[in-house]
């Protein structure tokens, strides 16, 4: 049973989310219930695949040994620094080795190691490692852990949590308001979602099909017409999806007494790439920023490892887009993908810092127009090259 | 205190390139467009080997840390 896709699902949140609100009305604490609930959705979510079901269950003991093994290394007080440092990082390569095997094997044409969620649960278990190195994390019941990798809305395709805010959320002590509260945006979130996903993803969906049959490939300029309509109506599409799903998946975390962060916020009306950034796949492109880009940039500037701060972000932002390229694929395609928006985030950061003009007018309406029909085509160059029309162009 | 104010408040200045935070210290510095992430790591590099305070990437939301006088309340309860 897919989340958020099959009809056996959205059946089965009436009774889920009907129980929810029995206790959150009546101030019972929903941890517990959220905990047993999640477990089930998982057995459904593998019942016809047992081989993923047991790599997942691998994945997940694995990962509460990790992290009680990388707790009890900084856990006294006279540890020693470079034993404990060296131990984690062994810890943090065997958490994400499982996602690397899957993408690597993926490209090979096998698929070893992968499960249904790999992506987001190795997200989830190497922020953990990387906060108990940094000694923000100094303590997590195995059972919180096991809720937190667990949590059924976001298993498959995020939003990513994060296990401070999830652990605190979830201790949260919720009035009957508080509760009805969150019941209420969920139902909201859970409706706009699906109207987003099933109404506004599949009419963009028709139109990426139905308009280039329409105009053609027939002449050079039909061609280009049609490649540039295919990759807006594909963003346009991969943004009434995605969003509509991350939109459910926040409403369904709500309705269980979770707060689940918004994914995607206007990315459309942003004036940059970097501003874009920060309001397509938010939970993704901050967990970058946070634990790739700045960790990259914090031991660079440390070592001294270039001569100017501008070179330094630049590469940054390469090795931030290029991942998130080969994230979704190792295929030249995603590649080519992440180089480009690396280059472009580099581009934008190099004018902003440098180009005098900018600084003048960036608060300038027409200065700001003109930056976010510049940024639009960027966004959708993006899209074309996600979409693999650099080396497959839509032919009708 | 008031020493180590105005060094942040210089540091934030000298890493943004914008001098009205030395003196509007209630600026919202990631709204206003004064920081951003790299602007950010690079300030939390310059406050540990300035002041020997390390604050970690993550340990603090954008909130806790989007002015310069809220900047000045984090270094200061961490010296």
């Amino acid at each position: 049973m897919n989340f958020f896709v099959d009809p056996a699902f959205f059946v089965l949140l009436v009774p889920i989310v009907g129980i929810a609100a029995c206790l959150g009305m009546t101030q019972r604490p929903l941890r517990r219930y959220g905990s047993v609930v999640s477990l089930l959705m998982l057995l459904l979510l593998f019942y016809r695949t047992p081989e993923g079901l047991a790599l997942c269950a691998g994945y997940i003991a694995m990962s509460l040994v990790l992290a009680r093994w990388v707790l009890s290394l900084f856990a006294k007080k006279d540890h020693d620094q470079n034993r404990a440092v060296l131990l984690y990082r062994v810890a943090l390569a065997l958490q994400i080795a499982p996602l690397i095997i899957y993408k690597v094997t993926v490209a090979a044409g096998g698929g070893l190691l992968g499960f249904l969620g790999i992506s987001y649960i190795t997200f989830k278990g190497a922020q953990v490692l990387i906060e108990i190195r940094d000694g923000l994390i100094t303590e997590l019941s195995a059972t919180d852990y096991l809720y937190f990798l667990t949590f059924f809305p976001t298993f498959t395709s995020g939003p990513i949590l994060r296990s401070r805010t999830f652990v605190a959320d979830v201790h949260k002590e919720l009035t009957r308001d508080d509760y009805l509260d969150r019941l209420y945006r969920g139902l909201g979130w859970l409706v706009m979602g699906a109207v987003y996903k099933f109404v506004g993803g599949a009419l963009a969906q028709w139109a990426t099909w139905f308009l280039p049959s329409l105009i053609g490939t027939s002449t050079p300029f039909t061609f280009g017409v049609t490649q540039v309509v295919s990759c807006v109506t594909y963003g346009v599409y991969e943004f009434f999806d995605f969003a509509g799903y991350s939109y459910m998946a926040m409403g369904v975390g709500l309705c269980l007494g979770v707060e689940v962060m918004r994914n995607f916020n206007k990315p459309f009306l942003s004036l940059d790439l970097k501003d874009f950034w920060t309001r397509w796949h938010i939970s993704l492109s901050t967990w970058v920023r946070d634990f790739v880009f700045m960790r990259f940039v914090q031991t660079s500037m440390e070592h001294k490892w270039f001569k100017s701060r501008l070179t330094t972000a630049c590469v940054g932002y390469m090795i931030n887009m290029v991942l998130i390229g080969l994230w979704h694929g190792i295929t030249l395609d995603y590649f080519v993908y992440g180089v480009f928006y690396g280059l472009c985030m580099a581009g934008v950061e190099f004018y902003q810092k440098r180009w005098k003009f900018y600084k003048k007018h960036r608060r300038d309406k027409w200065f700001q127009v003109c930056e976010w029909a510049v940024n639009m085509v960027v966004v959708f160059m993006g899209f074309a090259l996600f979409n693999g029309q650099l080396f497959h162009p839509v032919i009708v | 205190m008031s020493n180590i104010s105005e060094q942040i408040a210089e540091l934030v200045a000298e890493i943004s390139g914008e001098d009205e935070v030395l003196d509007e210290r209630d600026l919202d510095l990631f709204e206003e467009e004064i920081l951003d992430s790299m602007a950010a790591i690079e300030l939390l590099v310059a406050i540990k080997s300035e002041f020997g305070v390390s604050i970690a990437p993550t340990e603090l939301d954008r909130e806790e840390m989007n002015t310069v006088n809220k900047i000045i309340e984090r270094v200061s309860e961490r010296m």
